[in-house]
């Protein structure tokens, strides 16, 4: 479920202009000459990631007058995929996938442990904007479940326990390793490569 | 030429038709919620699904499969019976059973499918889904959760009206129509978005909980607000005309009509004259018999010379009438153009609409001179954007620019633009010249000024210089704004060399009240006919009540020359009359009775003189002659006529739907350009 938004909110920004004006041209070029509407994808990313990770209201207008395409069919898109955030989000956005084999390996203590640390429930962001935590359908990474995603980061493999440090890490603005918390490599069994045993060798993860 | 089978019947198609459109040339009905025959194809809803043969094991869209050869499609196989029934159980999952509280029950498709494919009980024991409603203005009525989602209303938008500002937003259990930001649909031909509703979430806001679809008197007829003439249906109980519905017709408006056509009808029912009233000594006016009032106005007109009596038709005036005031005033002074739009009308090419509606679709190259034809015909311009939108064809104008939903080449302001135009060898005047079949709007912008004839003319030269007259093609076009207009230019109702208004004794003024009446003499004796109390009613000194256009059988005139038939749906009030009967009996009370005793013997005296008028519902070709009066042009721009698409005449000016949508929809700067132009 798409969190809420609010129009009409203290936070929207009355203005909005991209500031890497080349990128915007890099973008648009990519797609055939009377086909530009197609680059409201990528511009709805591009200006999520300029503003501090949510796309305002302006910047859905100023899009539509770029690819010059009435205002609601930018909306439409970007209403359409729970990837764009359109209010503002904490700077970690922690994406909990909830669906079953995550669920089966124990996402809800993930979720337990998430809520008593930062005090916040499904949906809600810390006081200080740190972190917002939201619970999301499968993000296809079942074989390492447990996981979740932050920010653009997978962290896979998750215990409550190493949950906790990885938000206490994040918190003091140290490194993280993403992917597999427990030293897994790609999605191969724990103990290595059972399976196309070759086929790992020859790419090194074995 | 695909040939395929459908239900046993075989059928010869041309390439590019969907099997729904075939199997409705064979008279199979196939269930639909999202196609609709105007509209693009999204093939979302699913209702449509029929079994094709040799295809894949599963029920196929039948609004998006074109048909090709050898095909076998069933449409009442237990396939198709399993499948549509399965997909109305899901379109009811979250529909509300309101129907007894709906105003699209009796006339829904969801309701009528229901008793086709639909279950008498509910599997679904979850919680429904609910969406709050939207605000979408004076005109629409929403109730989001009866809703499913056909998206018929966001197309109509985007491509019929050109306003595109409703979409699907959010998605899954979440998805709704919505404008996103609030805001009221801010189009001409809103209502329609009512129509293309298979559902009763969008609903007439003026109609709501007034009445019930079945127990309505249906009468077709004609619309009389632009010079369209619509085609459409008057729904009234009782005396009382409870809602005006579009009537297809390819070749005019096709199934839309504006708002004003649909919601001003309130306005019938205010500020009515229902009795004759005369202006006593001590200078008010009183109410009078028939009889008195009839004599009174028998005994001016005996009294004072033609060359002092002058007839003036307003906007909304029926044939009939005009030719029995024509009849009866003889050699008086008559003129229908109360807007001034003095051009030369000696000539039934140069004032026509000689393209016809339809035949814009043909027409590779327009240009509009001083017309705004979003304000003034609402579906000549959607009929313009249709081809825009089927061809991309180039469109330039010349006039005050505006908002016409569609891309144009701004040329200028002024007739010395078209001038230019005229000798320019590049740019948009060598589109007109490489076109097939280009074409030209002259607006009423244009002509309403002194030099009007001049820039007839000018027009004319335009149109002949670009080759827009040819053959079997005529690119001349004047768009008129008042649906008696051309009926009346027809029948010869305007002075050839002019008169002078103040100079007038006596003023008979046939529903006239869109103009300044100051200009009448304060001596003058002004008879008024019409069926509203208006700017006429109130200067009047004798006050004839007659019938609007829903209360009286009467042939209008549209732009085109299309000669229609409109009936009466409902009585006229109290003791108003059908405005040619007034006429009869006044001609009586002057001991000079017209010929005719009854309507057909009217009609039957206009086809005599006129037999254009017994042809209904056809557009003789005008021939092409010389017309327009060459002198120089003035220098000041074109003006937009000077008012408000939604109070253009008595009965508007009424309405309180249409006060209110003016007050919703006109923003800031266009009222205060409306006060400037009134001033």
């Amino acid at each position: 479920m798409k969190k809420p938004f609010d129009l009409k909110a203290d936070y929207q920004p009355e203005k909005f202009t991209f500031k890497n004006k080349k990128a915007v041209q890099e973008i648009i070029a990519r797609y055939p000459k009377g086909r530009q509407r197609s680059a409201v994808m990528p511009l709805l990313d591009l200006a999520q990631r300029q503003n501090e990770n949510w796309i305002p209201r302006a910047a859905m207008d100023e899009i539509a007058e770029i690819i010059g395409q009435p205002p609601i069919k930018v909306y439409e898109v970007a209403t359409f995929y729970s990837m764009y955030n359109l209010a503002p989000v904490g700077k970690y956005l922690i994406q909990l996938c909830g669906t079953t084999p995550c669920w089966l390996c124990g996402s809800a203590d993930i979720m337990k442990s998430c809520e008593q640390h930062l005090g916040i429930h499904n949906g809600e962001t810390t006081k200080d904007n740190l972190f917002t935590l939201t619970e999301v359908e499968c993000l296809g990474a079942c074989v390492n479940a447990p996981m979740v995603q932050i920010n653009d980061d997978y962290y896979e493999d998750l215990t409550a326990e190493r949950m906790v440090e990885i938000l206490e890490a994040l918190a003091a603005g140290k490194d993280v390793p993403v992917g597999s918390q427990t030293g897994r490599k790609c999605s191969m069994a724990c103990s290595g490569p059972t399976t196309l045993e070759d086929q790992a060798k020859k790419a090194g993860v074995a | 030429m695909p040939k395929l089978t459908i239900d046993g019947m075989e059928i010869e198609v041309e390439p590019g038709t969907s099997i729904l459109q075939a199997a409705e040339q064979l008279g199979v009905e196939v269930p639909r919620f999202c196609y609709h025959d105007k509209l693009t194809v999204p093939a979302n809803c699913r209702m449509c699904l029929v079994e094709v043969e040799g295809g894949p094991p599963k029920p196929q869209a039948s609004c998006a499969l074109a048909c090709a050869d050898n095909m076998v499609v069933h449409t009442n196989s237990p396939m198709v019976k399993k499948a549509r029934t399965g997909v109305l159980e899901m379109q009811l999952i979250n529909h509300p059973l309101d129907c007894p509280i709906c105003d699209q029950g009796g006339e829904c498709d969801l309701q009528d499918q229901a008793y086709a494919y639909g279950f008498d009980r509910s599997r679904y024991h979850e919680s429904k889904s609910a969406m709050p409603d939207k605000e979408l203005g004076p005109l629409i009525k929403t109730v989001m959760t009866r809703c499913i989602n056909c998206t018929r209303c966001v197309r109509f938008a985007d491509e019929i009206a050109g306003t595109p500002m409703l979409g699907q937003l959010n998605r899954g259990e979440d998805s709704e129509i919505g404008t996103f930001i609030e805001q009221a649909v801010d189009t001409e031909l809103s209502g329609n978005l009512i129509d293309v509703c298979p559902v009763g979430a969008l609903t007439s806001k003026p109609y709501a909980f007034t009445a019930r679809s079945w127990e309505l008197q249906k009468t077709e007829t004609i619309d009389v607000h632009d010079a369209v003439g619509s085609n459409i249906r008057v729904d009234s109980r009782g005396n009382e005309v409870m809602r005006i519905l579009p009537r297809l017709h390819e070749d005019v408006n096709e199934e839309w009509i504006n708002d004003k056509t649909r919601f001003s009808y309130d306005g019938l029912k205010k500020k009515r004259l229902d009795r004759p009233w005369v202006r006593g000594d001590d200078g008010k006016l009183h109410e009078a018999s028939w009889d008195d009032a009839l004599t009174a106005v028998a005994a001016q007109l005996k009294k004072t010379k033609p060359e002092k009596t002058a007839a003036l038709a307003g906007d909304l005036c029926d044939l009939e009438s005009m030719v029995a005031l024509k009849d009866l005033l003889g050699s008086s002074h008559f003129e229908c153009r109360t807007d001034r739009t003095f051009f030369d009308v000696s000539e039934r090419c140069g004032y026509l609409f000689n393209t016809t509606i339809a035949g814009i679709e043909k027409a590779d190259a327009i240009l509009l001179i001083g017309t705004n034809p979003r304000h003034e015909a609402t579906l000549i311009n959607a009929r313009i954007r249709k081809t825009w939108l089927e061809k991309q064809i180039k469109i330039a104008m010349i006039g005050e620019e505006t908002d016409l939903t569609y891309p144009y080449e701004h040329l200028g302001t002024g007739p010395q633009n078209l001038e230019k135009l005229i000798k320019a060898k590049s740019g948009f005047a060598e589109t007109l010249k490489k076109a097939e079949n280009p074409m030209l709007i002259v607006g009423m912008g244009a002509l309403q000024r002194e030099d009007g004839d001049a820039v007839q003319n000018l027009a004319r030269e335009a149109a002949e210089t670009f080759g827009m007259v040819t053959k079997d093609w005529n690119g001349f076009n004047v768009l008129h704004h008042a649906a008696s207009r051309v009926g009346a230019l027809d029948i010869g109702f305007y002075a050839k060399d002019g008169f002078n208004l103040a100079d007038m004794s006596l003023v008979y003024l046939l529903g006239a009240d869109d103009f300044d009446m100051s200009a009448i003499s304060k001596k003058a004796f002004v008879v008024y006919q019409g069926h509203h109390g208006d700017a006429g009613a109130a200067r009047a000194d004798v006050i004839l009540p007659g019938a609007a256009y829903t209360e009286k059988d009467g042939l209008y005139v549209n732009t085109e020359g299309r000669v229609q038939m409109a009936k009466r749906a409902v009585n006229p009030p109290g003791d108003a009359r059908e405005d040619w009967t007034v006429l009869r009996a006044l001609s009586g009370h002057m001991g000079k009775a017209l010929p005719y005793d009854n309507h057909v013997q009217l009609r039957d005296r206009i086809v005599k003189e006129w037999p254009h008028m017994g042809d209904i519902d056809s557009t003789a070709p005008a021939e092409w002659k010389k017309f327009g009066i060459k002198s120089n042009v003035l220098k000041n721009n074109f003006k937009p006529l000077s008012q408000d698409f939604y109070l253009t005449n008595a009965i508007c000016r009424a309405s309180a739907t249409m006060n209110e949508c003016t007050t919703e929809f006109h923003t800031e700067s266009q009222k205060a350009a409306h006060m400037q132009a009134a001033e």
